[in-house]
């Protein structure tokens, strides 16, 4: 305890007049509310790895006598059956998820940089039309996205999954939001200094913004990466993964251990993702920190 | 400026406003790739879509003008619409408000752990909106003696009979609210952590001379004040999650639920746009929403303006 103390005080002076009682109570009242979260979570995983005679037996229980990973051979039995070989829905996935990832990212930070620091004409229009944008839903957009798709003939490529995934208008309002918080200032000393706006935002503004990037990535990866072809793709060849495999989930073969075994499967990407990049943001942080 | 447009007349106006762009090209420049797909995506839909509410249009044939009936049917006529007004407006109080404050206070007190402790309960919280688990939600509450809560309850003797809460008029609303409050920590909870973290350390340690000394007077002083724009944008997320909710209801008590118990208004619009293929229809009814929800952000943007920066 008293280790941990020490450091706490020589990271941040601030925590010296701080009771560890506070941070222990905190620590207590997080970890029963995430016990909560987590709970279904485990059992989804507990389920995927339960044989089939354990799935219904009475009373439920809350872990798996017998673990096997039949569920999962099942799911990928099923997935070798398609016309397709597995590792190009696998290929498909990956080059959706890091084109929209990496676009939707450079797009979103360019164009929320100058709508947070410019004024330009036109540029209050903008800002209005992203949050009707984010307000406005209704599955007729879709249809409209389909025709607009079908006439430049996207049906049935990478772009139809591509292109309308990297203007976001969330993203663009997140990114908005945080560089706004950038003092003038700041961009003010740069432009003295000869920097063009690009420069600036690349630079000065974007690596200043490195939580909110991080959040970004993690949206936009988590969005791309849960893509389904749904119709606009109906080529067996350009399908993704959580297509394919929430089909398996729901064939012939299924039963409810195959469907915890795919959701199980969807989820580990994002999770891993989501891991190295508040990392990355904590870590930075910490430096940052200790330089002060 | 202002006053040299007056003076110039309709002419010099347009002659300004031109040099005003060309001097700003660097500007479009940077947000002309966004643009291009968001209008081509995002705008030119959404334009399109609007005037379907003022139509009948069945997806087979063009659509046709038939001005405000589809209104005026909907709220003249249409009992489960206006019951699904009461639904949604119970709904959104009872999980948008305590969300967001949910989303605010854990992402403080996750911000007041240990740095490797951050990472992990960030996770924890937001697994759940990265997790598609309706089935495993439909194991807990499964109406059967073979469902989690129901074992659970009648090991400890709460319940003798299972209930039927999938399906039980009473339960449906309740159980639908409290898996929207599991996967509702998402965007506005992540957004607010990345919040947290762009603040600058020395505006603590300013605080601190000023007199400063416990987490609270922190928080109100010197975390909220700088937070504005995080909170915002929260704040519209949550009102997007809480009154466009419907695929809840729809995966977990089924469609239609008990006695339209958890009908929501984008149930409703999802039952006449795919079900009946009415989307003249199901679009009046998301325009309606549209505005609500529209009125509710400018409210929301205005109080929270008053207490921040």
């Amino acid at each position: 305890m008293a280790q941990i103390n020490t450091a706490k005080l020589r990271a941040s002076n601030r925590q010296a007049g701080r009771k560890a009682g506070g941070s222990i109570a905190i620590f207590l009242l997080l970890l029963i509310l995430g016990l909560f979260m987590v709970f279904p979570i485990y059992l989804t995983v507990i389920m995927s790895v339960k044989p089939v005679e354990e799935l219904f037996v009475f009373p439920p229980k809350l872990y798996a006598v017998r673990p096997t990973l039949d569920n999962f051979r099942d799911m990928f039995r099923v997935l070798h059956q398609n016309r397709v070989p597995f590792s190009r829905y696998v290929f498909n996935s990956i080059f959706v998820t890091v084109a929209v990832t990496v676009l939707q990212c450079v797009f979103s930070s360019m164009a929320a940089f100058v709508l947070a620091k410019c004024k330009f004409p036109g540029s209050k229009l903008i800002n209005g039309v992203i949050v009707v944008a984010l307000l406005y839903q209704s599955s007729v957009i879709y249809i409209m996205q389909y025709i607009i798709m079908a006439k430049l003939h996207m049906i049935d490529t990478y772009m139809a999954l591509i292109l309308p995934a990297v203007a976001s208008p969330m993203g663009l309002f997140l990114m908005r939001q945080s560089i706004s918080q950038v003092p003038d200032s700041m961009i003010e000393a740069a432009k003295v200094d000869g920097a063009g706006l690009f420069r600036i935002c690349w630079q000065i503004v974007i690596p200043n913004q490195k939580p909110a990037l991080m959040t970004l990535m993690i949206f936009a990866f988590q969005g791309a990466w849960n893509i389904q072809t749904g119709s606009v793709v109906l080529k067996e060849e350009y399908k993704t993964l959580p297509t394919v495999v929430s089909q398996a989930a729901s064939s012939g073969l299924a039963r409810a251990g195959v469907a915890m075994a795919a959701a199980v499967f969807l989820l580990v990407p994002p999770i891993v993702f989501f891991m190295l990049a508040q990392r990355q943001v904590i870590e930075t942080m910490a430096h940052s920190g200790i330089k002060d | 400026m202002a006053e040299k447009t007056a003076k110039h007349g309709g002419k010099g106006r347009i002659k300004l406003l031109w040099r005003d762009i060309k001097r700003n090209k660097a500007c479009y420049g940077m947000i002309a790739p966004f643009m291009i797909f968001f209008i081509l995506f995002t705008v030119v839909p959404v334009l399109m879509s609007l005037p379907m509410g003022f139509t009948d249009f069945d997806m087979a044939r063009p659509p046709k003008f038939v001005g405000l009936s589809n209104f005026t049917t909907l709220f003249l006529s249409d009992k489960v619409f206006i019951r699904s007004i009461r639904v949604t407006i119970v709904f959104a109080l009872l999980t948008g408000p305590v969300s967001y404050v949910l989303c605010f206070l854990l992402a403080w007190l996750i911000n007041e752990m240990h740095p490797r402790l951050k990472t992990l309960f960030t996770l924890i919280f937001y697994a759940p909106s990265m997790a598609n688990v309706y089935a495993v939600w439909k194991l807990i509450f499964s109406g059967d003696m073979n469902g989690y809560l129901n074992s659970f309850l009648i090991d400890f003797g709460f319940i003798s009979a299972p209930v039927q809460w999938l399906t039980d008029g009473r339960y449906v609303l309740g159980v639908t609210i409290v898996v929207q409050l599991w996967i509702s920590l998402g965007a506005g909870f992540l957004a607010l952590r990345a919040g947290f973290q762009n603040i600058d350390r020395s505006m603590y340690e300013a605080g601190a001379i000023e007199g400063i000394r416990t987490r609270w007077q922190e928080l109100i002083y010197i975390v909220i004040p700088s937070m504005g724009p995080q909170l915002m944008f929260a704040a519209v997320m949550q009102i997007v999650s809480s009154f466009t909710a419907g695929t809840v209801a729809q995966n977990l008590v089924g469609f239609p639920s008990t006695d339209y118990k958890a009908h929501t208004i984008m149930t409703h619009a999802f039952d006449y746009g795919w079900q009946r293929f009415e989307m003249g229809y199901a679009s009046a009814i998301c325009l309606i929403l549209f505005v609500a929800m529209y009125l509710l952000s400018r409210l929301i943007s205005k109080v929270l303006g008053k207490y921040t920066d």
